[in-house]
């Protein structure tokens, strides 16, 4: 699965990474932040566009796998 | 014109800019303050400007805004800057007089931008038929761009957010989504035509003087905080509670799609963090709500006036801001601070 490091970024510098990564990629991929409203706005994103995004937290930074719904 | 892009020289924009309310507490917090009986509204009450009496029939409202670009032309992000500063005295129940420009610019800006950036402030302040008596310029590391304004107001006539009575019709001047807008625009998901509609709103200057002639209770300025921050500040001031009707909030028309494309703002998390405890939102969509608490850079005026009052006031608010529209009501106190319908 491709990944996209959007770590030390702000919004919506990794929405636009998503976006683009995900028309590269429209089966799905795996988004790594660090703030709370990359992951609520990529979330959105997902739900938008027909995917749906799993997240998990460790130490301040978040892993959001993107899949088909 | 280079191709130096204002936005781009700036790390954050606009209103977005603000330091809280929490932390600006912290630093004033045991700092010695004066007691002048003058000073009619100081910074104990979070209110949008100063009053202070001069005589019985005068007082002076004084504010100062400025911020970082929001938009890449100078002479609109001028007009914006302006219109924003100038809100403060008009949500005071105000009339500008003077103002001072305050302004930082960057190595990276040439000079026809910086010109630019002070003409759109001259055309907002002339338009409000004050005059720009001097300012101040420094070189920094940012663009910013503001004003300081000295308006009048009759004592007995100041409006603040706190005089909401029950049965007072609620009046919004401007639509919500500004701040979702310049988020699209920064991603460049919207059309130029899409965000000029944004900026054509930003502009506009809350010309409302003509409140002066009605029963109007309580006012503020729609900013940073967004409507429903603003609402519970508001609320709690007058202590009552505010009942916003859903169907009837203006909204920009792109956002609430944009809003559900999750196009939004920092500081529409920090306000729904801050205000969320204090709203019955009811059954509204999420992207609904999230448009609700979008902070808004020269937003619109929240009125109090009196329910009679409350048609001929639009009416007469239509010259100058056309898009005045009745958001709701004030209700006796309950238990949440405002409540949508």
């Amino acid at each position: 699965m491709t990944n996209v490091d959007a770590r030390g970024r702000s919004c919506p510098e990794p929405l636009i990474l998503t976006r683009k990564a995900l028309i590269d990629n429209p089966e799905g991929i795996t988004v790594v932040v660090d703030n709370v409203c990359s992951v609520e706005n990529i979330t959105r994103y997902a739900g938008h566009e027909g995917y749906e995004a799993a997240r998990e937290e460790k130490d301040g930074e978040w892993t959001l796998k993107i899949t088909r719904r | 014109m280079s191709d130096v892009k204002l936005t781009k020289l700036a790390k954050c924009a606009g209103c977005g800019a603000k330091v809280g309310a929490g932390m600006l507490q912290k630093l004033l917090g045991d700092l010695p303050v004066k007691n002048d009986p003058a000073l009619l509204v100081g910074f104990e009450r979070s209110d949008d400007a100063s009053v202070y009496r001069i005589s019985d029939e005068l007082a002076i409202v004084q504010t100062i805004d400025f911020f970082p670009p929001v938009v890449d032309d100078p002479v609109r992000f001028g007009r914006i800057a302006a219109a924003n500063a100038l809100s403060d005295i008009y949500a005071m129940g105000g009339e500008p007089k003077v103002a001072q420009n305050v302004l930082m610019i960057s190595k990276a800006m040439p000079d026809e931008m910086v010109h630019g950036i002070l003409r759109g402030g001259y055309e907002k302040v002339m338009e409000a038929g004050a005059v720009i008596s001097g300012g101040h310029s420094i070189h920094g590391e940012e663009p910013v761009y503001g004003l300081a304004v000295t308006g009048f107001v009759h004592p007995d006539r100041v409006l603040t957010n706190s005089g909401a009575q029950d049965g007072d019709a609620l009046i919004l001047t401007k639509p919500l989504g500004v701040g979702i807008y310049l988020t699209a625009a920064k991603a460049e998901m919207l059309e130029d035509e899409e965000l000029a509609q944004a900026l054509d709103q930003m502009e506009r200057l809350n010309k409302a003087e003509a409140m002066l002639a009605f029963d109007v209770h309580a006012c503020t300025d729609v900013t940073g905080f967004s409507l429903l921050g603003h609402a519970v500040e508001m609320a709690e001031g007058s202590q009552k509670t505010l009942e916003l009707t859903a169907s009837a909030i203006p909204m920009l028309p792109k956002a609430l799609e944009l809003a559900s494309m999750g196009l939004l703002p920092e500081g529409m998390y920090r306000n729904r963090n801050f205000a969320e405890a204090h709203v019955e939102l009811g059954n509204v969509a999420l992207a609904f709500s999230d448009v609700l608490f979008d902070p808004q850079t020269s937003g619109g005026l929240l009125i109090a006036v009196a329910q009679q009052d409350c048609d001929a006031l639009i009416s007469q608010l239509q010259e100058t801001c056309c898009c005045a529209v009745c958001i709701g009501q004030v209700k006796a106190q309950g238990e949440k601070a405002v409540i949508l319908r």
